[in-house]
């Protein structure tokens, strides 16, 4: 069974159609790359699964999308367990001005979680997780801000994995890294992939082939293609999707 | 040769105009600076002669002729922390929910525009609007709580605006942050959002403090006392304060010899307070900011 499922997705913004009729299914521990030029709706896509569109007024979706069997948009779920469970990396690091430590934290105090011990045991494996323990571990109290771009981006990743969601959505997470933070972050995508669903966005097409299993090619709001990443960057069966990775335009 | 000439000609003409706005924009900003400078030092040179420890810590006597101003700066005191925790309370809370739960629709901006409308009514007419609601439909009569209530809804459209600003300035990207990891909207104002904008909202409910202070014609008809020799106990008690003691003394003395250097002494300490409170204002931010950079 897949993980996730999206059905005749439409999804408008006002009177801008900004999705078109999109179905795709992602199974449990792939890792699926979004491509596409900018504006041509995968942000949009990847932000209705933790109904992140939710917040913007005058925004209409219909179809259906479902994880792990459940329709997140019905009105029994709750958005806030549904965003435990789907957590989201952003595209320009955005940790809280609290310490590296509540950063993590946060996530656990604000689903009601009071122990401290567990809290302290949970930050621990979360920044070993994003491979950021050892960088910080002598300085938890210190401000999120004394780290650099890179290094909050990964505690942004830490931040995520702390409440334990089994999806992750990264809205082009390296677009504001230089190269190395770059390497470290898709270093990072690999080694947690076996634990974790994702859904990278992402505007790099190298970076597309080195951390996916799946592409989904998205043109003016339609997926034209979505296939293994190996098929797409080698054999498109699309014309406007070898146009766009062979760089004729985007 | 000709097109050099033009270029050297063009570069000339371009610094001396830019010569001439900066220094018209140093007079125009050294005006302003001295003319302030020149208000201080009236009020200083006026008022310093009758200023000493017995005058702010004594109440007035010999029918305001001579004594101290103890009871004024008490009552301002009072009426400072009355309309502030009135205000405070009432202006953050609707400044929140304009900004993050309800920035988009008609009825917002009705009730944006309205709040611009207030802070515009004359400080006379909230005196008037005090008296017929808080004095004589409530009841309160002539009282601190009356008082209290007049100035804190002047202050109201301050402290709504300030904590207004305050938020919108803060970027989405941390609402939407703690959003993702399952914080309730109310979460993500009382942990990420509030305390960021709290050195700016602290900054603009000291300044409205600083406004209340030094007004007089709210308190005219609701809670201002021409003399009292005791300190209020309750709130139902009238008060004197800072502005008005002065205003009287300037207006309806009876022997002005002796009471304008008075009149003066109360102005010198009131700008001395509202300078404190300005003061304290950027202590606060600086602290506030220090410790959302730590904690």
């Amino acid at each position: 069974m897949s993980k996730i499922e999206a059905q005749h997705v439409d999804f408008h913004y006002g009177s801008f159609h900004a999705l078109k009729d999109i179905n795709m299914s992602i199974k449990e521990h792939e890792v699926v790359a979004f491509i596409g030029p900018s504006g041509c709706g995968k942000s949009t896509f990847l932000r209705l699964f933790n109904r992140m569109n939710d917040l913007i007024p005058d925004t209409r979706l219909d179809g259906q999308i479902t994880i792990d069997g459940q329709n997140i948009y019905d009105r029994s779920v709750n958005v806030d367990e549904l965003r435990k469970n789907v957590g989201m990396v952003f595209q320009r690091p955005n940790p809280f001005p609290k310490s590296i430590y509540e950063n993590v934290a946060y996530g656990l105090r604000v689903n009601g979680i009071k122990d401290e011990a567990f809290i302290a045991e949970m930050v621990e494996e979360s920044l070993r997780g994003a491979a950021l323990w050892d960088e910080v571990k002598d300085k938890l109290k210190k401000s999120a801000y004394a780290l650099s771009g890179g290094q909050q981006q990964r505690l942004c990743i830490a931040r995520a994995m702390a409440v334990s969601p089994s999806v992750l959505l990264m809205d082009e997470p390296a677009s504001a890294l230089d190269p190395i933070s770059t390497a470290k972050v898709e270093e990072l995508i690999h080694e947690i992939k076996k634990d974790y669903t994702i859904i990278i966005v992402t505007h790099n097409m190298q970076q597309a082939t080195r951390v996916s299993d799946k592409t989904a090619f998205f043109y003016l709001g339609q997926l034209i293609e979505y296939d293994n990443t190996n098929k797409i960057f080698t054999n498109p069966s699309k014309e406007e999707t070898q146009n766009y990775i062979t760089g004729r335009f985007g | 040769m000709d097109n050099k000439n033009i270029s050297v000609n063009n570069h000339a003409r371009k610094m001396l105009a830019q010569n001439v706005a900066f220094t018209t924009f140093r007079i125009l900003s050294g005006v302003i600076v001295t003319i302030l400078f020149i208000i201080l030092a009236f009020i200083i040179i006026k008022g310093a002669s009758v200023l000493n420890w017995d005058f702010i810590t004594t109440p007035p006597t010999d029918g305001m002729k001579g004594g101290g101003i103890w009871p004024a700066i008490v009552g301002t005191f009072y009426l400072m922390v009355g309309s502030a925790l009135f205000a405070f309370p009432l202006g953050i809370m609707s400044g929140i929910y304009m900004n993050e739960y309800a920035s988009h629709g008609k009825i917002v901006k009705f009730i944006r525009m309205m709040t611009n409308n207030l802070a515009g009514i004359p400080s006379i007419v909230f005196g008037l609007f005090g008296m017929s609601l808080f004095v004589n439909f409530f009841g309160f009569g002539d009282s601190i709580l009356a008082g209290s209530l007049t100035l804190g809804l002047l202050a109201l459209p301050l402290v709504i605006r300030t904590t207004e600003e305050a938020l919108k300035a803060i970027p989405n990207s941390f609402r939407e942050g703690s959003l993702a990891l399952g914080a309730t909207k109310l979460q993500t104002i009382w942990h990420v959002i509030l305390p960021m904008g709290m050195p700016n909202i602290i900054t603009g409910l000291i300044l409205a403090l600083g406004r209340v202070s030094g007004e007089t014609a709210p308190i005219l008809f609701t809670c201002a006392a021409y003399f009292l020799p005791q300190l209020p106990e309750s709130v139902f008690d009238q008060c004197m304060a800072l502005p008005y003691h002065l205003y009287v003394l300037a207006t309806s003395g009876t022997d002005m010899d002796k009471q304008i250097p008075i009149a003066y002494g109360t102005a010198l300490v009131l700008v001395i307070i509202i300078l404190f409170v300005n003061l304290l204002a950027n202590a606060l931010r600086n602290y506030f900011q220090n410790k959302l950079k730590t904690n």
